[in-house]
């Protein structure tokens, strides 16, 4: 214990973070930097990016036009629909995963993991397979006499698609704090006269609201952030943020106006996500401590 | 007809039996404790009666209702369970009156009520405080607070001590039985602990294996244990082989001679000069335990253990040759187990 808090005081501890620092500064805290002084630099069509010349410029357009809006606007919802579909259904799948018997527990919660293993393009694909013009779900529409419908391209492939690979990342802070949860307390709201119902909505839910909020943080900043899913599911027209910037990167070639739109969404989404974080946590820490 | 009445009532996981049926009954406002070693099926038991596990076979009578299928919440028994199982998002206050806002109770009643069982209790300057903000001590008496005001017709407790330690153990014991006289409520309790189960009950009910093997008032059951085990498991015994004199009296023997099992407590044997007394012994181990020395003597019907009070004079010391007396009248004939332990 001595040399742990010698080592915390010392110079030594410095010296033995300074690997995890040196990862931190050069992977998050310069590129971050590059990209913020990056959105001040001047932009010509003709001449490229002028480095020595700083603007504002590419911050007012960003303001000053309704295409932009709507396009941030279109990913905020997307991302909170897809976040409000992950609560409603991870929240009692993590529930049901944790009421489940020896081994049919871990099997499913296997189940559940194992998508993470498959990469994100690749399951974007499967979905654009299903969800196509001739795909399998309109195939078998017209076999059953139906009208073709427009899935592909549309906020609703979108949104399936997030919440399928978001999913996990909702049911696993759920389901760490059910296991917190003293199965006693449900006997016990029982034997007081609760219903089920009411020992989910009064005693389960409360006591999981940290998982909960956990998992919203996580799902909405992923998906706002989200990239492979909007470029192959919503393609040109249905454009994300993400989306945007890359067009603006490598269609436009207009880096400072496309470190502009990143810098926006990194500040936007920090800004939402701390709100949400202030106002759950405000109402159940004081109770959960 | 008994307040509580169990029918032979029984559970089976499997193929394996948890509890065989089991008839018991339990008078209004009598304290009952089930007493056992772990896995004995007492805590089965009264899961059952609380309704969280499936009957296999038998009935569960209240007041003259058959509750053998009913749903825990229209018991309406008070439980009070070994982890206290509290609401950890809720205050004292609001852990204490959930019971009666499920009943719907109007909010000045509550109020009341709530107030009246803390002061019950002895926790009404807590009301605000979280269960995490509570000693064990504390929070045990807001899960009994919180079982007692929605005033069930029977009180179930599970282990409701074995989370304290020892000094708090016994100050609860008598905490819950002063509650428990002062409400007149029916209560049943569990508990693998002999000395709680001793000091608060009007009557235990020994388990083992799933079967109920004595039920007596604490002090018949230490003065007359049936078995070998419950002589082992409810106080300290010395087990002697025995056998009849002429006159019919039981006389403790070597073993070879023995046909009779008899058990002799600790405390009912004197130490006396040596060569006087009946059996003659040395001692070979002594334990202090503040009021009392425990000795440890040897002697040709094996090693006998030996109470004395602590009465202030110098504890005899390892190698003694002492010896013992008791009155023959104190020798209890035990019958053999008749289930496997």
């Amino acid at each position: 214990m001595k040399l742990i808090d010698a080592m915390r005081r010392g110079r030594q501890g410095y010296l033995m973070s300074a690997p995890a620092l040196a990862l931190y500064l050069g992977l998050l805290v310069i590129p971050l930097g590059l990209t913020l002084v990056l959105s001040f630099n001047v932009f010509d069509y003709s001449s490229g990016i002028n480095g020595d010349a700083y603007t504002f410029e590419h911050y007012t357009s960003l303001l000053g036009d309704p295409y932009f809006y709507e396009i941030f606007l279109r990913t905020f919802w997307i991302s909170a629909l897809t976040t409000l579909l992950c609560v409603l259904i991870g929240v009692p799948e993590a529930y049901i995963l944790s009421r489940m018997g020896a081994p049919w527990r871990s099997i499913f919660l296997i189940l559940i993991l194992t998508p993470l293993l498959i990469s994100v393009v690749v399951r974007a694909f499967g979905w654009s397979l299903l969800l196509g013009a001739d795909g399998l779900v309109n195939q078998a529409l017209q076999a059953f006499g139906g009208a073709p419908v427009k899935l592909l391209y549309t906020p609703f492939a979108v949104v399936i698609a997030l919440v399928h690979v978001m999913l996990p990342f909702m049911i696993i802070p759920v389901w760490t704090s059910l296991q917190k949860l003293d199965p006693a307390a449900e006997q016990a709201a029982l034997s007081l006269g609760a219903s089920q119902f009411t020992v989910i909505r009064k005693v389960v839910l409360p006591q999981i609201m940290p998982g909960v909020l956990s998992g919203t943080l996580i799902v909405f900043g992923l998906a706002a952030s989200s990239f492979a899913i909007p470029g192959l599911l919503g393609g040109r027209r249905l454009k994300m943020v993400a989306t945007l910037i890359y067009d603006q990167y490598l269609s436009e070639l207009n880096w400072p106006m496309g470190a502009a739109i990143a810098v926006a969404l990194l500040l936007l989404n920090l800004l939402i996500m701390l709100s949400w974080n202030r106002m759950i946590e405000g109402r159940y820490k004081k109770s959960l401590g | 007809m008994a307040f509580l009445q169990l029918e032979g009532l029984g559970k089976r996981y499997g193929d394996i039996d948890a509890v065989v049926a089991t008839h018991l009954s339990v008078e209004k406002g009598e304290f009952v404790s089930l007493l056992g070693p772990s896995g004995c099926g007492k805590t089965t038991t009264l899961q059952m009666i609380a309704g969280f596990v499936e009957v296999s076979s038998g009935r569960i009578l209240l007041d003259g209702r058959d509750i053998t299928h009913a749903k825990p919440a229209s018991r309406g028994l008070g439980v009070v369970f070994q982890s206290y199982a509290l609401f950890p998002h809720m205050t004292v206050k609001d852990n204490v009156a959930f019971g009666l806002r499920m009943r719907k109770v109007a909010n000045a009643e509550l109020l009341q009520r709530v107030d009246r069982v803390l002061k019950l209790v002895r926790l009404d300057r807590h009301a605000d405080r979280y269960p995490r903000e509570l000693s064990g001590g504390q929070r045990q008496r807001v899960a009994l607070a919180r079982a007692l005001v929605i005033e069930p017709p029977v009180l179930l407790l599970d282990e409701p001590l074995s989370n304290l330690d020892a000094n708090l153990r016994e100050e609860m014991q008598f905490e819950i039985r002063r509650i428990q006289r002062e409400v007149g409520i029916t209560t049943l309790m569990v508990t693998h602990d002999q000395s709680e189960a001793l000091s608060i009950s009007d009557r235990v009910v020994v388990m083992q294996a799933g079967r109920i093997t004595q039920i007596d008032a604490p002090y018949t059951l230490y003065e007359h244990p049936r078995t070998e085990f419950i002589s082992g498991f409810v106080g300290k015994a010395n087990l002697l082989a025995g056998r009849r004199d002429s006159a019919g009296m039981v006389q403790a023997c070597s073993p070879a001679e023995g046909e009779l099992t008899l058990s002799l407590r600790p405390e009912k044997i004197d130490l006396c000069e040596v060569g006087s007394g009946r059996l003659q012994g040395t001692l070979t181990s002594r334990f202090f335990l503040g009021s009392q020395w425990l000795y440890g003597v040897s002697t040709r019907l094996g090693e006998l253990c030996v109470v004395r009070r602590n009465d202030g004079s110098a504890p005899l010391v390892e190698g003694t040759a002492v010896g013992l007396d008791w009155d023959p009248a104190l020798l209890r004939v035990l019958s053999a187990d008749e289930v496997p332990a």
